[in-house]
């Protein structure tokens, strides 16, 4: 479910909790970035290093073992390309069409 | 409303004292207060504790400016400290002392009063074998004035000091035999 | 039945804790609030209450262990004064925006500095602001029921919020009185199981005290605020049940001898009762005098302190202060009477007093004074002295 952006004083949840888990999937941050991370497959070595750093939780393994980053919750802080022990992830420029 | 004040030093036991008379008290029915003066206690310094007794419910919770009865655990206290302070015309002093009531009229200068005085320290040593005089005190005030019965105040003697209640209590009986009163 | 017994005030407290069957204790030893907590440490020690007692090094954390536990859905107790007080202050104000239903036995007692261990009320004033329910206690018994009671009204769930329970540190926790004190099958079934809204909880997940951005705090805060009103006819419920099953009532403000009286004094706390032994004193004389009791300091009880004192032949109101709003209007309660009472098209008029700062005894002449101050200005039609807005100090060396 997600959350009323603008809930009224009644509609709020009691004491401003968050009753479901995980709602920030409905909070999509991918448009933050100016910044995109692209991973090189050739060299790739699958150790999962951005999957572990990334803030965002925004990197996902596929079904050959490689960490993708979903566009969509990633705000290109570029801690993964910092991180990437086989430097396979560059930062590049966000292209909004 | 009988308004007691007791003057001690810190580990002698005054604030013991005004409790157990008040719970005695209370035990029989009647309205009662005990209280420390309220401050930092330290162990040799004197102290002060007040003890209220009453058939009436007690509201008053100001701090006790005309006492009663004063019990001083600690004669070394009169040179110190006002222990006749606001003591009513006609009150009682209890004290710790091998002298005799008729002397400490004169050497307080207050014939009004009835002075009832015991060798507490005497009697805490053979009986108890340390000098903690505060139960044995109680023993002289009641022989002076039955504020309670003795025997409800022996069984929060020997709730209170469990390990050596037979002994207290002893000693607390022999202060009320060897009391003079005038 | 409830048995009468000559006890320590804060043994009665810890006890009343103790019956209520808490989870858990966090604390932090501070005087003249310590008794209370002792006596749970060591009921918990010996296996007579089942509970954490949780040790902390400082009273911001106790407050922030009993928040968590309280979250978590245990019923939680804690006891603090002053400083003690002062340091939880944080967390104090997430208690009730997180609406844990915590209970605080607050032994009342002075700010620094100077440096002061005695009672006054700066310490509650200091919190009025809070998001508590906030009671006082006048003497042992009080203290006892609505410890008792506390935890009936924060933890239920047209509620949910904490609640401290004020008596005066000394004046009421150092005292030996007679006390009835329940057996604990009588009490059992007063306090039912703690039933929390949300708890936090692994296996179902929510998050509490999240960030509030400006679109959600303003609602936030109304609902904390209809949270607190919304709370006073369970306050009433309780005292109701209360009543009949144990006979002692208790009214949100209370009123001594007021039927014909043109001067009343109104005080909190244990002041109370020697206040009546003042009106009983002057009634003797002739003078019309009474006392009022505002029990019930949040939320404030607006109706009952018209009806108390509007309406009828009360014409000044001298309100005691126990706490200086410096730079202010006499005390925090002297000023919130008089606007309380402004729009009232017949009301008395009201004076503040401040009185018994610090451990300051207030003998009973001292009271007298008080209700001299008020004669004073029913006659003359002012507030006494050059400067009405001065505090005015009673028990004062000038």
């Amino acid at each position: 479910m997600k959350l009323k952006e603008k809930p009224t004083w009644r509609e709020l949840p009691f004491a401003c909790c968050i009753p479901e888990p995980g709602n920030s999937v409905y909070y999509k941050t991918g448009d933050w970035k100016t910044l995109r991370p692209v991973v090189d497959k050739e060299k790739c070595i699958k150790c999962g290093t951005c999957w572990i750093f990334c803030p965002e939780y925004a990197f996902e393994e596929d079904e050959y073992g490689y960490y993708n980053p979903n566009y969509d919750y990633c705000k290109g802080c570029g801690i993964c390309a910092t991180e990437c022990p086989a430097q396979c992830i560059k930062m590049e420029e966000e292209v909004v069409e | 409303m009988v308004e007691i004040r007791f003057h001690g030093r810190g580990g002698q036991g005054a604030v013991t004292s005004a409790e157990l008379l008040a719970q005695a008290a209370i035990e029989e029915g009647r309205y009662a207060q005990a209280f420390p003066a309220f401050g930092a206690e330290r162990r040799g310094a004197p102290v002060l504790a007040f003890t209220r007794i009453s058939d009436e419910a007690i509201k008053l919770r100001t701090g006790v400016y005309e006492p009663d009865v004063v019990l001083i655990l600690d004669t070394s206290l009169v040179q110190s400290v006002p222990v006749m302070g606001g003591l009513k015309e006609g009150g009682l002093v209890v004290l710790n002392s091998k002298k005799g009531p008729g002397v400490w009229k004169r050497e307080l200068g207050r014939e009004d009063v009835s002075v009832a005085s015991v060798d507490a320290t005497g009697i805490a040593l053979k009986e108890l074998g340390v000098p903690i005089t505060n139960v044995i005190m109680l023993g002289a005030l009641l022989k002076a004035t039955p504020l309670v019965v003795t025997e409800t105040l022996e069984g929060f003697i020997a709730q209170r000091f469990p390990r050596i209640a037979e002994k207290e209590i002893r000693a607390f009986r022999k202060a009320y035999e060897e009391a003079r009163v005038e | 039945m409830a048995k009468r017994r000559g006890i320590e005030v804060s043994i009665a407290i810890a006890e009343a804790a103790r019956q209520a069957d808490v989870d858990v204790v966090s604390a932090y030893p501070i005087t003249p609030q310590t008794h209370i907590v002792e006596h749970l440490a060591q009921l918990v020690a010996d296996g007579v209450l089942d509970a954490n007692y949780i040790t902390v090094e400082s009273e911001h954390t106790a407050m922030s262990a009993c928040v968590g536990a309280s979250a978590a859905g245990a019923r939680v107790f804690t006891s603090t004064s002053s400083q003690g007080l002062a340091l939880m202050n944080e967390i104090v104000y997430l208690a009730s925006s997180l609406r844990t239903p915590v209970v605080m036995a607050l032994a009342n007692r002075s700010l620094s500095g100077p440096i002061s261990i005695w009672n006054d009320h700066s310490d509650v004033m200091n919190e009025r602001d809070t998001g508590w329910i906030s009671i006082f206690a006048n003497n042992g018994q009080e203290a006892y029921d609505l410890t008792l009671m506390a935890f009936r009204i924060g933890e239920d769930r047209r509620v949910m919020l904490p609640v401290m329970i004020n008596f005066d540190g000394f004046i009421l926790t150092h005292v030996i009185e007679p006390i009835y004190i329940f057996d604990d099958e009588e009490i059992a079934g007063f306090i039912p199981p703690f039933e929390p809204i949300y708890r936090l909880d692994p296996d179902n997940p929510v998050t509490m005290g999240p960030v509030g951005v400006p679109d959600v705090y303003t609602e936030a805060k109304k609902q904390q605020e209809v949270a607190i009103r919304e709370s006073r006819p369970v306050i009433d419920e309780v005292f109701e049940e209360f009543a009949q099953r144990y006979g002692r009532r208790y009214r949100a403000v209370e009123t001594y001898r007021t039927e014909d009286a043109e001067v009343v004094l109104l005080a909190q706390g244990s002041v109370i009762e020697a206040a009546e032994v003042a009106v009983d004193h002057l009634r003797e004389q002739g003078k019309k005098v009474g006392a009022v009791e505002l029990r019930l300091w949040r939320p404030f009880p607006f109706k009952d302190l018209k009806e108390a004192l509007c309406g009828n032949t009360i014409k000044q109101v001298v309100v005691l202060d126990r706490c200086i709003s410096f730079g202010g209007q006499a005390g925090p309660v002297m000023s919130e009477v008089r606007s309380a009472l402004y729009h009232e098209p017949k009301r008395p008029m009201v004076v503040g007093v401040v009185a018994g700062l610090g451990g300051r005894d207030i003998p009973l002449s001292d009271y007298v004074k008080m209700f001299e101050i008020g004669e004073e200005c029913l006659r003359t039609g002012k507030e006494p002295g050059e400067e009405p807005e001065l505090v005015k100090i009673v028990g004062l060396r000038e």
